[in-house]
């Protein structure tokens, strides 16, 4: 079985991972980061979006090997010690969630958006969100703790 | 999901002595069709050769005449770039509506007209650009390369390297989105070049096809009123649940007139 290396969450791992692990199956099964979703498990959800060197991806539809030597960020690559990252904190404090289950891949893919757009309207997150279901909230309060998030994202460095 | 065996070659070379090694071999780009398509188990490949790391497939350069765009380059990268922003904005625009932005991520321009999807975009833009399709071996243009549905002039084991686009004067494209995938359930490019107009229509039929009274009304006069009173056949279009032919026949007029106005204001 081929070897594989990368960095998930600034950890630098190793795998022994068939061709056709998914990254969402090694994400998951292998390093037991379960925060990953896996809505769909067919490239319309968004459930499962992660960050390859960055771009927001969807694990479910990219092979483990295909990330080999990348730095992976995954939900519970955000928060620091004892603190929320700024857009964790928005779908908090904006209830921007009900079950939760899109959650995940909402913030990872609001926090590339964030950081991509320096000046994020409304438009834009409709936009940016395009791949991303939520079955429960009606995106209202989404769409405001993303603008809220992206916003507290500009005071601070590092994020 | 089958099993397959993955490689990853460093350069063209590799990738033909692999593909020529193999079994039943298929080329990995971005993945975004493949992948799904192997979950489905509709694709069985012994193995798998992933393109996404050489060189020679990256890259977009431009000169005065032209813009060339390698293989693997994904579609956020051609909708962000600036030579491309700059010379066939029409092109960019395109490429940012592809999708979702996690798609524009990985899909790639050669996976995309690899696999000619009736429903994608970047085949519209080929054919009415006029561009050329340069592969391992040999270099096809764009209407000589979309042969039909899900099939290109590609031979088995050759692979699309990179593409060329003329630049033109001007051009515009307008898609009515499926709502939930985004492809198009129709997309129509409007393209001019000195007097000459080429319209491309994707989505319609079972591949990209060129809408000849389309072109000689907007020869005649470059503006959305040239199209009055022009109609589309609905003879031979696709009619799914999405659409019926002859509401895509409607869309093509609709679309095209939205994409000369576009082109208008370029
Ligand atoms: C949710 C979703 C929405 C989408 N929406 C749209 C849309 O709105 N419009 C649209 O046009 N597309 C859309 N797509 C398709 C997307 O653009 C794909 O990226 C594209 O069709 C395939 O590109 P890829 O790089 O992912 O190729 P892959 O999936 O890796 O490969 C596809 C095929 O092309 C072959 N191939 C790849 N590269 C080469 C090469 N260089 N030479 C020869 N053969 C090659 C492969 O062997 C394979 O058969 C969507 C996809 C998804 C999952
Ligand atoms: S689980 Fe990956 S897109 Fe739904
Ligand atoms: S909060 Fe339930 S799916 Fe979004």
């Amino acid at each position: 079985m081929p070897q594989l290396s990368l960095s998930v969450n600034a950890r630098p791992v190793s795998a022994d991972v068939e061709p056709r692990c998914l990254l969402s199956n090694l994400l998951r099964e292998h390093l037991g980061l379960t925060g990953t979703h896996i809505g769909c498990d067919t490239s319309q959800c968004g459930a499962c979006v992660v960050l390859v060197d960055g771009k927001a991806i969807k694990s479910c539809t990219m092979f483990a090997h295909q990330a080999e030597g990348c730095e992976v960020t995954t939900i519970e690559g955000l928060a620091g010690e004892g603190t929320l990252h700024p857009m964790q904190e928005a779908f908090r404090d904006h209830h921007a969630l009900q079950c939760g289950f899109c959650t995940p891949g909402m913030i990872m893919a609001s926090v590339a958006l964030a950081r991509d757009n320096p000046a994020l309207d409304e438009a834009a997150v409709c936009k940016g969100l395009e791949g991303n279901l939520c079955r429960c909230t009606g995106y209202q309060n989404i769409i405001r703790a993303v603008l809220a998030g992206a916003k507290s994202m500009r005071g601070k460095h590092d994020v | 999901m089958y099993e397959f065996q993955y490689h990853r070659p460093n350069s063209l070379e590799d990738a033909a002595k692999l593909f020529d090694a193999a079994g039943d071999p298929q080329y990995l780009a971005g993945g975004q069709t493949l992948i799904p398509v192997m979950k489905q188990r509709l694709a069985m490949p012994s193995d798998l050769i992933d393109i996404g790391r050489i060189g020679d497939l990256h890259g977009i350069t431009a000169d005065k005449n032209a813009l060339t765009i390698g293989a693997m380059t994904t579609h956020a990268q051609v909708a962000s770039c600036d030579k491309v922003r700059e010379s066939i904005p029409a092109l960019a625009s395109l490429a940012n509506h592809i999708g979702d932005p996690a798609v524009r991520n990985r899909g790639t321009l050669g996976g995309s007209i690899a696999n000619n999807d009736p429903a994608a975009d970047y085949p519209a833009a080929l054919v009415a650009l006029g561009a050329s399709v340069q592969t391992t071996s040999r270099e096809i243009a764009a209407e000589a390369f979309f042969t039909g549905l899900f099939e290109t002039a590609l031979e088995e084991g050759e692979m699309i390297v990179k593409v060329t686009f003329p630049v033109t004067d001007c051009a515009g494209y307008e898609k009515f989105p499926n709502p939930a995938s985004r492809y198009a359930t129709v997309g129509v490019f409007v393209a001019r070049t000195k007097e000459r107009v080429r319209v491309a229509v994707t989505g319609a039929g079972l591949s990209v096809f060129r809408a000849g009274d389309i072109e000689a009304a907007l020869e005649t006069d470059f503006s959305p009123d040239a199209l009055d009173g022009i109609s589309i056949s609905a003879d031979g279009l696709n009619s799914d649940l999405h659409a019926s032919a002859e509401y895509r026949a409607n869309l093509i007029i609709v679309l095209a007139r939205r994409a000369a106005a576009k082109a208008n204001a370029a």
